[in-house]
């Protein structure tokens, strides 16, 4: 025994006591793991299975099915003979929303970031104010606009529903009012994890201001600005709670986005059931391929640094 | 030499500074100010609210000074809004339920999540690591693909109390819940728990007197962003609670419009304001932990 190396024996007493506790614990299976297991069927498993199944079948509720195939999703676009392009508007609409959005957000934080951390008086407080319409709710927020917006279109005689422009500049400056400072904070961290020394070596090499951005900070956050693109992109993509509380997909359905869409085929029409499952199993495979998309690009981001 | 630098760069910039912190007050006092509105016009006559919606006074200040007092005093009525907006949505009832819900549920996904993480992280079998996946999955899943479903199924199950929506928002806020647990189990070393089992505890004492409180940091991320998304949550508890006897803030917000067809602007200022409160002063005392977690969740999810 003395004359063993030490190494192997406790390497063997590690993989043993490991094996011995994982034993331990695996009996108290019904205290650790049950509760969440159960919750997790009933709250995602089941709906989601059931939610796929559904929309191959005709129903009003989760009992009375009927199977009719692929009827609901050839319903989606066209009804009795005749094209239905409402859910294709709202792709397109929810599409140039989400890109509208993404961009100025992200431009804006980035800009406010960029100056709060020059060091400047009241930094603080500046962050603070800019952070808190983020931890409002969407249904509170919009209600809150809905007010200033009307109070100021109607000295032009218009509403926020006038149009769907103005519905939909309506909805990009409420979500940019509520994400910006989300963006900022996130940015901001981003922005002092960039070595100092980068900077000062830049600075001695000559480098002027739009250099100095372009060259070393912009490629430095670049994890960062992958990160925040992301967020904005699948929070315009899943917007619900604004855009029903601004303008309940007013005037005429046409500032519907994919989720109130979807929401008004299940709920607004009897027997429409069905289409509206059908719908939300395409809205599902388009945020599954951006979230994997971006799961692509931050790994890979990772592995390069 | 980082906080040399640091000063450095302050002193070199504090020539322009002043200039920035001038801008960002306006800017600030800008943002704010939507807020800041409806709270003013919260205490306006609700016939007056649209006719000056900005203004203090129903009368011009050019018209002297006596003639704008009273116009003041025309245009405000006091906490008669408040008072119209309490009992149109039974506001207090409705803080109630999104108090109970809220920390109910934010209390048992803390608690079942960060068990139900450290059994995945610690027993490696193949059903550990299909739940660990089917977590992963269900973060990317919009709700919407499962709503009609899953509040069937809460009527079926009796679940349309607020008791029973806890346990609904366990099993919907369970993915991000245990992502971010097991991320953190994975960083804690064997040898502690070890150490612990050998001197004599029980599993369940090992995790409540040893792992538990290691998992602080992530706990306080995952309660604040759980808690974020229970508060605002609109259109999961419209679904499942029965809306008849339980409504959530955001649900009585978007109630006192439909119920009338056309909105009390009066009652809905007051009541906005009232909503809104509650988070601020929130916000205000934990401003640190909510930011800090935010930023977690951010880079983790």
């Amino acid at each position: 025994m003395g004359d063993k190396s030490p190494a192997p024996l406790i390497l063997s007493g590690r993989v043993e006591k490991g094996t011995v506790m994982e034993k331990a614990i695996r009996k108290y299976f019904p205290i650790f793991a049950l509760p969440t297991l159960l919750a997790f069927t009933i709250g995602f498993i089941v709906p989601f299975l059931y939610g796929i199944f559904l929309s191959f079948c005709e129903f009003t509720t989760v009992t009375d099915w009927s199977w009719v195939g692929l009827k609901n999703y050839t319903k989606i676009f066209v009804v009795n003979g005749t094209l239905d392009t409402s859910f294709l508007h709202s792709m397109w609409y929810t599409a140039l929303f989400t890109v509208v959005s993404v961009c100025i957000i992200n431009i804006m934080s980035f800009i406010i970031a960029m100056a709060l951390t020059k060091g400047i008086k009241g930094t603080n407080l500046f962050r603070t104010v800019f952070f808190l319409p983020n931890l409002i709710g969407g249904i509170v927020l919009s209600y809150v606009w809905l007010m200033i917006f009307n109070a100021i279109l109607q000295n032009f005689s218009k509403t926020i529903v006038t149009s769907q422009w103005s519905a939909f500049w309506g909805m990009v400056i409420v979500v940019c009012w509520q994400q910006i400072g989300y963006m900022m904070i996130i940015y901001i961290a981003g922005i002092q994890n960039i070595p100092g020394e980068l900077i000062e070596a830049a600075k001695i090499d000559g480098a002027n201001a739009w250099q100095l951005l372009r060259h070393v900070t912009l490629p430095m956050l670049m994890p960062t600005i992958t990160i925040c693109t992301f967020l904005t992109l699948t929070n315009g993509f899943k917007l619900f709670d604004q855009n029903l509380a601004l303008t309940g997909g007013n005037p005429g359905k046409l500032s519907q986005l994919l989720a109130l869409n979807i929401y008004d085929t299940m709920y607004g029409t009897s027997g429409w059931q069905g289409i509206g499952q059908a719908k939300a199993v395409i809205f599902f495979i388009l945020v599954a391929i951006i979230a994997v998309v971006q799961n692509k690009l931050t790994t890979s981001k990772e592995v390069e640094s | 030499m980082a906080a040399n630098k640091e000063q450095v760069s302050t002193v070199r910039r504090a020539k322009h500074g002043w200039i920035l912190t001038a801008l960002f007050t306006i800017i600030s006092i800008l943002w704010i100010s939507p807020i800041l509105v409806v709270v003013l016009n919260s205490f306006k006559r609700k016939a007056f609210i649209f006719r000056y919606p900005f203004g203090i006074s129903a009368n011009k200040i050019t018209e002297g000074w006596s003639e704008f007092i009273a116009g003041t005093k025309n245009l405000f009525c006091g906490t008669l809004n408040y008072q119209n907006g309490l009992k149109a949505t039974n506001f207090l009832s409705c803080f109630g339920n999104s108090l109970f819900i809220t920390v109910g549920a934010v209390l048992l996904i803390v608690l079942c999540c960060s068990m139900c993480a450290w059994y995945i992280v610690r027993v490696k079998t193949k059903g550990t690591k299909l739940m660990y996946t089917l977590c992963l999955f269900s973060m990317i899943v919009p709700f919407q693909m499962v709503m009609f479903t899953l509040s069937k199924f809460a009527n079926m199950l009796h679940l349309s109390n607020p008791l029973g929506i806890i346990v609904v928002y366990l099993g919907f806020g369970a993915g991000l819940a245990v992502f971010m647990f097991t991320g953190f189990v994975k960083s804690i070393s064997l040898e502690i728990e070890e150490a612990a089992m050998i001197d004599g505890c029980t599993p369940l004492q090992t995790f409540f007197l040893v792992v538990f409180p290691i998992l602080k940091p992530t706990t306080v991320t995952v309660a604040i962003l759980e808690a974020m998304w229970v508060w605002n949550d609109y259109l999961l508890p419209s679904l499942v609670l029965n809306i008849n006897k339980y409504k959530t803030i955001p649900i009585a917000v978007q109630y006192l419009k439909q119920s009338h067809g056309q909105i009390d602007w009066g009652a809905m200022m007051a009541v906005l304001v009232l909503a809104i409160l509650p988070i601020v002063i929130f916000y205000i005392i934990c401003q640190k932990y909510i930011i800090e977690g935010v930023l977690a969740g951010a880079v983790k999810g």
